[in-house]
């Protein structure tokens, strides 16, 4: 038989294709993280960047939840929360060392685990519904208690702390021979860029744990679970142990992007770990980017940081333009951009449930 | 006699409220102000009752969660608060039937939009991802997301003033004890609105089939009753509901924000899963313990309060995983 006489077949060409997009557009992004200090390197790119960074951690490690196994937790953010905390509270109270850095990161870790156990073991015996309601109950009561147990937490001011040395603007990392900071393409290798590395080494290696879990056999026992929970439980899985210990993985990993960070921010607060628009954040983008997908976290992350961006943009335009017009400049308002994108978002879990990357590479959906 | 059979003879779950109440007064102290703390708690309770009966029965009926529901609750509050306004004259006037009639005019709008509201999320939202639990969430979270813009775009980000009748300000003075009025007025509106489900569900036909429908859907879409007309009904009904609790809650707090929904939700879902899913009974006892902890809490320990919430729901898990008193165990 020759290579013609085999008939070709479209879908799984367009499938391929579509691959062929996601993971081009994924590597693309990566890339340009990779360097983003020396392709884009003003303060507000380099913020965004590391932002990207972290949420794309967030993001993956809540699709291991919600689209490897079909839980809804709505308590991604208080772990993220625990583990930012947990490094503030160590940052300031011990200095800026990296024993302050390790000893929070643990304590906020240990708190995650503890936390994620009591909840999977209370209320993932009943129906997944069930537990969403339980995960959104206690992260809002978490979000309360870190605002007023002010004396540890700083209460809405939070808590404003100094990095480990290494990471201060005024380190030298490189220096030209008459003692001043060298310069590598026009950019200073300053504290700045140490910073950076750690987020993106750090978030990177998370992504590839996470990325690692999925693929392995645990990865396609969960898969399981999430099709047909009743006949994984047949076959001798024990569903409730699973699930528990996925959502503490998740936790974890939750609470390490917390630690991560605290230490870029060199600030915490209720507003920037544990809100709940936070948590609507990250749903956004796993659902947007295609759940069961890693890549399409790192893809909805990219597309709701940019539509953060410029659609406040594009709005304001369009509200100047329409001002004669009595009701539309209230919803073209920059700060409604949540309506729309709420509306997109509507549309999409109709006619999209796989989300972007879910929808090119026809995962199909479930 | 063991404790078991004892506490049975009480009164079961439903004597938890009372023995909230008497476990409360030795702490309190002062019997005036335990008082106060338990008509607020029953009123507090009544108001979130309202709230989650609709909730519970839509879970029951139609395994549908729906967190869109406080959107709802927002927008009774807002459109209550709005009509208030509309007639100053009737709310400030002195004579009791035009404050009553300004009162509810204002609830009874917001019910309506409730009624009205509810109707559309049911086709449009909700119809679409029956039997998809993953999906309706995501859908319901997408709503509510774009209902709590849309309430943002009308009213404003600034906290809005809610004119409250004249006759039901001020409070009833009986020796050093004084209730407010709007408590009384809000536990007994409460109440009615209890008992008449409570009949609904009990003495009617329709009730019939909605707890027959609760109990084994299938069953009875198979001897040949429509139970997605009947769903739609009780969504309506459960949303015009949660809008009347929203009007009441802001008619309670005198001030509200776009945040009022969101917070409430909390407090909602908690009652539903202590009382258990599917039952207007557990709902309401549910409420009751809410409330009725809230306020005590919120006076001896007040950093704790919500949190209070948060332990009774993880106790009562611990004790009765599905719940005080469930219509249905899944």
């Amino acid at each position: 038989m020759t290579d013609t006489a085999i008939p070709s077949n479209p879908p799984a060409d367009r499938a391929r294709t579509g691959r062929m997009i996601v993971y081009g557009v994924a590597g693309l992004i990566g890339l340009a993280l990779m360097f983003a200090p020396f392709l884009f390197p003003d303060v507000r790119s380099g913020q965004v960047a590391a932002r990207i960074c972290i949420f794309i951690v967030l993001a993956a490690s809540y699709d291991l939840l919600i689209g490897y196994t079909g839980i809804v937790s709505f308590a991604h953010t208080m772990f993220f929360g625990l583990g930012a905390y947990g490094v503030a509270m160590a940052l300031k109270g011990m200095g800026a060392t990296w024993g302050a850095i390790a000893l929070g990161g643990s304590a906020g870790v240990l708190a995650a685990i503890v936390l994620a156990v009591l909840i999977g073991v209370l209320s993932l015996r009943v129906k997944a519904i069930f537990f969403a309601m339980v995960t959104l109950a206690a992260a809002s009561v978490m979000a309360v208690l870190a605002s007023q147990l002010s004396d540890f937490t700083g209460g809405e001011d939070g808590i404003v702390y100094s990095a480990p040395k290494l990471f201060s603007p005024a380190t030298k990392l490189l220096t030209t021979d008459d003692g001043k900071v060298a310069k590598l393409l026009g950019v200073s290798m300053n504290g700045k860029i140490a910073a950076y590395y750690f987020v993106f080494l750090s978030c990177l290696a998370l992504f590839y744990v996470l990325n690692r879990i999925v693929r392995s056999p645990l990865g396609t026992v969960l898969e399981a679970i999430r099709e047909n929970d009743l006949r994984a439980e047949a076959i001798g899985y024990r569903v409730v142990a699973y699930r528990t210990s996925v959502f503490v993985i998740a936790a974890v990993i939750a609470a390490l992007a917390g630690a991560v960070w605290a230490v870029w921010l060199r600030y915490t607060g209720p507003e920037t770990t544990f809100s709940f628009a936070i948590m609507i954040d990250i749903l956004l983008m796993v659902v947007i980017g295609g759940m069961g997908t890693m890549v399409g976290a790192v893809i909805g992350v990219v597309i709701m940081n940019l539509a953060q961006f410029y659609l406040k943009d594009l709005m304001g335009a369009a509200a100047e333009a329409t001002s004669a017009v009595p009701v539309l400049p209230q919803l073209l308002d920059p700060d409604r951009w949540l309506l729309w994108l709420g509306l997109l978002f509507i549309l999409l879990v109709y006619f999209f449930p796989a989300g972007i990357a879910g929808t090119l590479m026809k995962k199909g959906s479930h | 006699m063991n404790a078991s059979t004892l506490f049975a003879r009480v009164g079961g779950v439903n004597a938890l409220p009372v023995l909230l109440m008497i476990i409360a007064l030795p702490l309190i102290g002062s019997y005036s102000s335990w008082v106060t703390l338990t008509v607020a708690g029953l009123a507090m309770g009544m108001m979130i009752f309202l709230m989650a009966s609709g909730l519970s029965l839509v879970f029951g009926l139609m395994d549908v969660l729906n967190f869109g529901h406080s959107a709802f609750i927002s927008f009774g509050a807002f459109i209550a608060a709005s009509m208030l306004a509309l007639m100053p004259g009737f709310v400030g006037s002195s004579s009791v039937a035009l404050n009553f009639l300004a009162l509810f005019t204002a609830i009874g709008v917001a019910s309506l939009f409730g009624l009205v509201a509810g109707w559309f999320f049911e086709r449009v939202i909700v119809k679409p991802v029956y039997r998809d639990h993953l999906r309706q969430i995501l859908i319901t979270i997408g709503a509510l997301i774009v209902a709590e813009q849309i309430i943002l775009a009308t009213w404003g980000g600034n906290p809005v003033a809610v004119p409250r009748p004249a006759m039901l300000e001020g409070s009833f003075i009986i020796g050093d004890i004084s209730i407010e009025i709007y408590r009384v007025f809000a536990f007994g509106l409460g109440l009615a609105v209890f008992i008449v489900l409570y009949l609904v569900l009990n003495r009617t036909r329709i009730g019939l089939l909605i707890r027959a429908g609760v109990e084994d859907r299938e069953m009875v879409e198979a001897l040949g009753f429509k139970i997605d007309r009947l769903f739609v009904g009780v969504f309506m009904v459960g949303s015009a509901l949660a809008a009347m609790g929203g009007a009441m809650w802001a008619g309670y707090q005198g001030l509200i924000s776009g945040a009022l929904g969101g917070e409430l939700m909390i407090l909602v879902f908690i009652v539903v899963i202590i009382g258990g899913l599917g039952s207007i009974e557990g709902s309401l006892l549910g409420a009751l313990l809410v409330g009725l902890l809230g306020n005590y809490v919120a006076f001896l320990f007040p950093k704790l309060s919500l949190a209070s919430n948060m332990l009774l729901m993880m106790a009562i898990l611990l004790w009765r995983p599905w719940g005080l008193r469930p219509a249905l165990k899944l």
